[in-house]
């Protein structure tokens, strides 16, 4: 279906990615969110907060990041689309709740813009270094997906892009910003709202008394349910059945558990979102995300007028990691680079996918500003070599 | 010899059955508490409560956190949610602002809500969220084994004070009146009735409403203080309850064996979230304010 | 003839003797049989003084009893 009309705001806009990802939301139909200030995030929900009460809905301000990420649950299981922004630290708070929302299997979208850590770290400066938290932060087994956007009309577009995924696979969905790309301002352009494709919340046609809340259909995925309608449905973070009702058996465990992280198998592969560039007949290939892959940019840019064959291939959604693409190219390529503003996480994912068929070099970068892309370059010339 | 044949000297009315029944997920009973807890008693109260409030059952829903009361949700044949440890409240918050027609029930213990979510309670309380919240106070941690809660009296003996509690215990009742709750009252599960019409109160009360009800845990309170089972703990709660609506809840303290003040505390008008929210926006914004429409059916 | 009557689970029962206690005509006591659980239920023993108040089911923490009025 298209989007809502009231939220979107059509036309060409100068807007930093924070603002780009608050108009992104409001385009997909989240008409709720909740937030507590921090760094450099906190740009999103002030523009929702202003925004909001002219649109119809409805911006609080909860007493921590705990609270505000289980507060939009509560509005998603009401009825809403609901988000949540944070940074490193509100991140952390968070992850108790982006595992009730897997385990719940609860449509929402948590964003960080992240910035140095770990701890306080660095409030105002870029890293990319709570990758591997937005994957496997919370305890327990279970799958999200993360997007990196790496410039603000993609902070717009993978917002939509985001909630549609949600919705989709009834999981937390992570936009995983940097503070780069999040205080950096260009052109963004807003589409009409007949442009703009949103997926619908697949609610049940099934009766209450036929109705199971976590009954897989056919793509693993249960239908949903709203508060009020009539289902008396049950919902808990404890291990549970079809129905919804705990059940601390091996089964029911391992049923569970399993299908929370198989149902998201296809965005690894057929499904999985990339840009690739100079891939054929490459002998490096940088794999870079977010604010690095402009860095990366360069660097590629550089080594080709070097007469070094160097490819790029960007990830775009993080996780599920795109293994089975990895894989391909690792079987016709040198090496890859893989330059992150961290001391190594992703790298690992590549490395891992690679299976040793091709050469993995990480170009670490602790944060606080982006690479130079000549180290990138460096790197680049090095593996060609 | 597994059947007990019990007389029965009358026929049963065919058409006869337990009112809380219908409020129930019968199809998980029996229940996991303990024999002489009182949460199940508190629950007939609620079952009680939603009958004679006449209240639409599909409008109400139930949020609990974590704990033995926590299981209330899990029991209730109501849209409910057993969330995580502490967050009932900003869950229900959640809930209450997406879909304001709700009945917003959080119905937890007192290490759920004073302790781990003590922050969620007083900033709810604050703002007058219109959530009706009904604590099962067993003055400590009985899932986890009978640890210290801030609920514990002085000299009480638990599995991590096994010396004695030295630590100054809350007073819920009074916390919740400095919060700015709308409504506040204290009862115990000897109190079945007074219970039964406060919860009904609440039901029909905007805001921010807080019940503590007193229950016993002999499994793990009172055992390992030397004060009897269930049953004994409920003829102390007949015994020291002193009913008085209207008292000063500073001076309602609970202590070790001493007595109970009961009643309704605090009945007072306060405009709730929505209505400050409305105001506000109204003001600023004027007819370019849109009312909230966060839940949809179609998006 | 009595008001009321009660009706009582017995397998429901966790034997804590809060509607034997509380009921205010003594309609009932704890009975020496047990359950299968092995708890001991409650047993009816003044059936004709009951007035179908409920307050056993009120009290009841395992909803095992209930009291009811007949209809006249």
């Amino acid at each position: 279906m298209h989007a809502d009309p009231k939220g979107v705001l059509t036309g060409v806009h100068f807007l930093d990615g924070d603002h780009a990802c608050c108009e992104g939301t409001l385009a997909a139909g989240a008409r709720f969110a909740a937030g507590y200030p921090i760094t450099p995030s906190t740009e999103v929900v002030e523009r929702f907060a202003w925004r909001i009460p002219t649109v119809g809905g409805l911006f609080i301000q909860m007493e921590d990041e705990l609270a505000a990420s289980i507060a939009i649950q509560g509005a998603v299981w009401g009825g809403a689309k609901a988000f949540t922004v944070t940074s490193g630290p509100g991140f952390s708070l968070m992850m108790e709740h982006i595992g009730y929302a897997a385990m719940t299997e609860t449509p929402c979208v948590f964003v960080n813009v992240q910035r140095g850590g770990p701890s306080t770290g660095l409030p105002t400066l870029p890293a990319q270094a709570d990758m591997m938290q937005a994957r496997w932060g919370s305890h327990g087994d279970y799958g999200i997906i993360a997007l990196c956007p790496n410039s603000p009309q993609e902070c717009f577009d993978l917002t939509i892009q985001a909630f549609n995924l949600a919705e989709e696979f009834r999981v937390p969905v992570m936009l995983m910003l940097d503070e780069c790309v999040g205080h950096m301002t260009e052109k963004v352009v807003i589409p009409e709202a007949d442009g703009i494709n949103i997926v619908p919340r697949r609610f049940t046609h099934k009766s209450p008394e036929e109705f199971r809340l976590f009954e897989p259909q056919a793509d693993g995925v249960p239908d949903m349910v709203k508060a009020g309608d009539g289902y008396r449905f049950h919902v808990t973070g404890l291990t549970h059945d079809e129905r919804g009702y705990p059940n601390m058996t091996v089964d029911t465990q391992d049923r569970m558990v399993r299908r929370m992280q198989t149902k998201l198998a296809p965005l690894a592969g057929s499904r999985a979102f990339f840009e690739a560039e100079h891939l054929e007949g490459a002998d490096v290939v940088v794999v870079s995300y977010g604010i690095t892959s402009r860095v990366a940019q360069r660097a590629i840019e550089l080594a080709r007028q070097q007469g070094v064959r160097a490819g790029k291939f960007r990830l775009i959604s993080a996780w599920p990691f795109p293994a089975a693409h990895i894989a391909e190219l690792a079987a016709r390529v040198k090496a890859f680079v893989v330059p992150e503003l961290n001391l190594g996480q992703m790298v690992n994912e590549v490395e891992r996918a690679a299976a040793g068929k091709a050469a993995v070099i990480p170009v670490t970068h602790a944060g606080g500003t982006v690479h130079n892309p000549e180290t990138i370059l460096k790197a680049i010339v090095e593996a060609a070599r | 010899m597994n059947e007990t044949t019990l007389e029965i000297p009358y026929e049963i009315p065919a058409d006869a059955h337990n009112p809380v029944e219908p409020f129930l997920r019968m199809d998980r009973m029996p229940h996991i508490w303990c024999p002489g807890c009182g949460i199940g008693t508190t629950v007939n109260c609620f079952t009680r409560a939603l009958l004679d409030s006449k209240a639409d059952l599909d409008k109400v829903a139930v949020v609990s956190g974590i704990g033995c009361t926590g299981r209330v949700a899990g029991y209730a044949r109501l849209d409910s949610f057993h969330t995580t440890h502490g967050r009932a409240i900003p869950f229900a918050t959640g809930l209450k602002l997406s879909n304001p027609e709700l009945q917003v029930v959080v119905y937890s213990g007192d290490g759920d809500l004073f302790a781990i979510g003590g922050n969620h309670f007083i900033h709810a309380a604050r703002r007058n969220m219109d959530l009706k919240v009904i604590c099962v106070n067993n003055l400590t941690y009985a899932m986890t084994g009978g640890q210290t809660a801030p609920t514990t009296p002085s000299k009480v003996i638990s599995a991590t004070n096994p010396y004695g509690v030295f630590e100054p215990s809350f007073n819920l009742v009074a916390l919740a009146e400095a919060a700015g709750a709308s409504y506040v009252a204290r009862w115990t599960t000897y109190h079945v009735k007074q219970l039964a019409r406060s919860m009904e109160e609440i039901f029909k009360k905007k805001g921010f409403c807080f019940i503590e009800v007193l229950s016993p845990c002999p499994t793990l309170y009172q055992r390992r203080n030397k004060m009897g089972d269930g049953l004994d703990t409920m003829k102390f709660y007949k015994e020291v309850s002193k009913v008085r609506h209207g008292a000063r809840t500073s001076e309602c303290e609970l202590t070790k064996s001493g007595e109970i003040v009961v009643g309704k505390f605090v009945d007072r008008e306060r405009p709730d979230y929505f209505e400050l929210l409305r105001a506000q926006m109204t003001e600023s914004l004027g007819d370019r304010y849109a009312e909230p429409e966060v839940s949809c059916s179609e998006c | 003839m009595a008001k009321g009557f009660v009706s009582i689970t017995v397998e429901r029962c966790k034997g804590c003797g809060f509607c034997v206690e509380f009921c205010p005509t003594h309609v009932l006591c704890l009975s020496s049989a047990f359950n299968s659980k092995g708890y001991h239920p409650p047993n009816i023993v003044s059936a004709e003084k009951c007035s179908g108040c409920d307050l056993c089911g009120m009290y009841c923490p395992d909803f095992a009893i209930f009291g009811a009025r007949y209809a006249r």
